[in-house]
């Protein structure tokens, strides 16, 4: 790591595997929160504000950590990488505008509200500011991944040579990009899988602790309602992920070869390999399981569809972009990406989707009908799941984002062209181990704070106040019924 | 109008929305250790600002994103260049940011000291360092041909941005005062109030000297006329405090961060960037500047959008329009007490 460009990437990729680790947490627990105190208002049952009250506080202490380390997600962009900056900003820059006007600040400004609203705002008011944060956080995941999308199958825009700059032509054509509309649903469906996975985890421990027996029926409810959401929202990731697949496969067939390790064009019935012994370059292979035409159904649909290798793809893109006269925005050494990584990171993301999935299943399933499971490894199962779904989420962007390699924009502009040239390896040190090591600390502290209120389990239930909007003089000297 | 030019007033308008809104949060996270005589009256301060210091910290990415989207050189000079100031900016709003909603998770004290010195030094350091970076862009930097910035730290730390610092530490300093003695009740209120009157003066002189620095480096009659109703506008926020008068005093830094921001970016233009090194390297409107398409598209979006999020921001404003005393604080941190 002595050059800036190793450091730059570096830093996006441990900065941006953190900070998703809580985004798509924040996402689900939003419509959860919501939806609980929505169940509370139109039931009046008190475990439900119970739960809302219980899971809003966790749901806020990784808001919190989401916010911060979105900050830096904007700043980095200019800061290391700024020639990419230079060339995208017409086209890249709106999207991440219009994510801070549109949703920004309807997130922030309605979580604040949420949070010190309890005795100033009506009760469906109140509950209504937590369904519009989750509008706010779906607003920021379509821009922010429209912006992506276009990396990935960069879309109305024309290349301008006499400044060297991508330049926005269609602005509509970037939001309908076929690989935004099935990203977002695939992005957003793992969310409320990981957020659903995260209320049935925590609902199952505090269910099996002995120290919460009383309140065993509430968190059992938490149990079902995260098991039933959980499940649903795996359906929708693994048909969105399916999609996904065959239009990765038209958009950038090196990124689906890649991920399958494939060095040489199967005509038809390509296997799909579950694991290999051997040298995962590819070159050799000793022991592999392998289902047999998996790989041609999962990139093209059919059976005997044909999916080309790294070595075909490879002529294809020396012929396509080494010949360019534009090629100074990009100047690969090779146009495969770094193959283990791809392999094993797609195998991960499907292995923990599909887990988090049965898991949910077999949770629902042993929660039918009232009954209670109580033995130790049903909880554990239970506990492991939200955890499971995190590092689905993540090894799902390391694969997206590794399996793009060499381009930074697909097609158009190497990520090595995309450094910032005037910034020094001593700053760029400086950035990624103070960065680094804050998040570190800031994790230990996070996770602290979470197993602390985890086991301290719900608060009892108090009757909150009901207000009117008008309602503020008789009340001057009431004490705040939230403050911090 | 160009849409270039559209498009620099409407950044100008988000920095100054930024500075004037999270100005008197930053200012209440430094006077924490020097108005608050006990926990209960920290959490007074940090709870007249806990609704909405998040709501005011966007202005500062949406700034951001407009820069990108509106210039892009500008955006990409601006942010590699000030590189390590930059950086410490980031570090210090993760960690103030942090410390409002961590602060009262644990009653332990010690706990609560450190996200204390987090919300402090999270306050100061921006505060000072937004100065500085507004100082240099404004007196330019050395920029090369290519558009890069080819100083380095040590040319971001001249006396005239130093000073610059010092005006936005100080001016939020006041601004925050001025808002704990209208968002506060009690002894506190005072305190707050005569303390605002107090470090207004200093701020009041350090603002003068940078404005006739800046004006000689950079101004022209009309950064003058912005330059001098900013300091009429000071002298009658501290008037009205004086007086107390404390809503005519928190209007009046509130004007005078506006206006002066709104001078700085007048005796900006047309440059963005200028350069030390060139003046025909120099970042400008036009050759920083998106495409029109990309402007006109972001020009609906603004249009559209800003006066709803002012909207449901000063709607926020009005919900929390109460004074916060000592006695409307739980005992319990973080506890319902209804």
């Amino acid at each position: 790591m002595d050059s800036i460009l190793d450091i730059a990437r570096w830093q996006f990729g441990i900065v941006t595997v953190y900070h998703f680790l809580f985004v798509p947490l924040t996402i689900g627990l939003t419509a959860l929160v919501a939806a609980m105190e929505t169940v509370w208002l139109r039931t009046g049952r008190p475990e439900w504000l119970r739960l809302t009250k219980f899971f809003g506080k966790l749901l806020l202490i990784n808001f919190a950590i989401g916010v911060v380390t979105g900050i830096v997600q904007e700043f980095q962009f200019g800061m290391n990488w700024s020639d990419y900056s230079r060339f995208v900003g017409d086209v890249f820059g709106a999207p991440l505008a219009v994510e801070a006007l549109l949703a920004f600040f309807l997130e922030s400004t309605f979580l604040g509200l949420w949070i010190f609203g309890w005795d100033r705002l009506p009760r469906g008011l109140h509950c209504a500011c937590m369904w519009i944060v989750h509008v706010g956080t779906l607003a920021s995941s379509w821009f922010i991944l429209a912006a992506n999308s276009w990396m990935q199958h960069p879309v109305g825009y024309r290349f301008n040579p006499d400044t060297g700059r991508a330049e926005l032509t269609d602005f509509w054509a970037v939001m309908t990009n076929k690989v935004q509309l099935v990203t977002f649903p695939h992005v957003v469906t793992a969310a409320y899988m990981t957020g659903a996975a995260f209320v049935l985890g925590v609902s199952a421990f505090l269910y099996a602790s002995r120290r919460h027996e009383a309140d065993r029926d509430m968190y059992r409810k938490g149990i079902r309602l995260g098991a039933a959401v959980a499940l649903v929202a795996g359906l929708g990731v693994a048909v969105t992920g399916d999609v996904q697949g065959k239009i990765m496969t038209e958009v950038q067939p090196m990124k689906m070869a890649a991920a399958e390790a494939l060095y040489d064009t199967e005509e038809s019935c390509a296997p799909f390999s579950i694991f290999t012994v051997g040298t995962p370059d590819g070159t050799q292979e000793k022991f592999a399981i392998t289902v047999p035409c998996l790989l041609s159904f999962l990139a093209t649909g059919s059976f005997d569809g044909r999916v080309e290798g790294i070595n075909d793809l490879r002529a294809q893109y020396e012929q396509t972009y080494g010949q360019d006269p534009g090629a100074e925005y990009y100047s690969p050494t090779g146009y495969t990406p770094i193959i283990p990584v791809t392999y094993w990171s797609f195998r991960f993301m499907i292995g923990f989707g599909v887990l988090t999935g049965i898991g949910a299943l077999l949770i629902l399933w042993l929660t039918r009908k009232g009954r209670s499971p109580t033995s130790s490894w049903f909880t554990w199962m239970a506990v492991g799941l939200p955890v499971v779904a995190v590092l689905g989420s993540s090894t799902g962007w390391i694969f997206t984002e590794m399996g793009r390699q060499p381009w930074v924009v697909f097609g158009l502009m190497t990520t090595a062209n995309g450094v910032s040239p005037g910034v020094g390896t001593a700053e760029a040190w400086i950035s990624i181990v103070a960065l680094t090591l804050l998040y570190a600390v800031l994790a230990v502290i996070e996770i602290g704070l979470i197993v602390h209120y985890v086991r301290k389990g719900a608060d009892p239930f108090v009757e909150p106040p009901s207000p009117s909007l008008r309602g503020s003089d008789d009340d001057e000297d009431r004490p705040m019924a939230f403050a911090y | 109008m160009e849409l270039s030019t559209v498009w620099f007033v409407l950044i100008a308008v988000l920095w100054i929305g930024y500075f004037c809104l999270e100005g008197f949060d930053f200012g209440v996270g430094m006077l924490l250790p020097v108005l608050a005589r006990d926990d209960r009256e920290r959490r007074t301060m940090i709870n007249t600002i806990g609704p909405v210091w998040d709501g005011n910290e966007v202005w500062v990415l949406t700034a951001g994103g407009a820069t990108f989207a509106a210039f892009p050189e500008w955006y990409a000079t601006l942010f590699s260049g000030f590189y390590l100031p930059l950086l410490l900016i980031l570090l210090a709003l993760i960690v103030r940011g942090l410390a409002f909603e961590y602060r009262h998770q644990r009653p332990a004290a010690a706990w609560q000291s450190r996200w204390d010195l987090a919300l402090i030094v999270g306050s100061v350091l921006p505060a000072f360092l937004w100065g500085v970076a507004f100082a240099n862009i404004v007196r330019g930097v050395p920029i090369d041909a290519d558009k890069e910035f080819t100083g380095n730290l040590l040319t971001l730390l001249n006396p005239f941005a130093l000073l610059g610092g010092v005006v936005t530490l100080l001016l939020f300093v006041t601004h925050g005062a001025m808002f704990l003695a209208l968002k506060t009740d009690g002894d506190l209120r005072h305190r707050a109030g005569r303390l605002s009157v107090r470090v207004g003066v200093a701020a009041a002189v350090a603002a003068v000297a940078f404005l006739v620095w800046t004006q000689l480096i950079a101004g022209d009659a009309a950064s003058a006329v912005f330059f001098i109703v900013a300091a009429l506008a000071l002298v009658g926020g501290l008037v009205a405090a004086l007086r107390g008068r404390e809503g005519w005093a928190f209007t009046g830094t509130f004007v005078t961060i506006a206006v002066a921001v709104a001078g700085l970016f007048v005796a900006l233009f047309p440059d963005v960037m200028p350069s030390t090194t060139s003046a025909a390297f120099s970042l400008t409107t036009t050759n920083a500047s998106a495409t029109d398409y990309t402007l006109t598209l972001m020009t609906w979006v603004a249009v559209i959008l800003t006066p709803i999020v002012l909207l449901y921001q000063g709607w926020t404003y009005w919900i929390f329009r109460r004074r916060i005393a000592v006695h409307h604080i739980p005992e319990e941190v973080g506890a319902a007490a209804s």
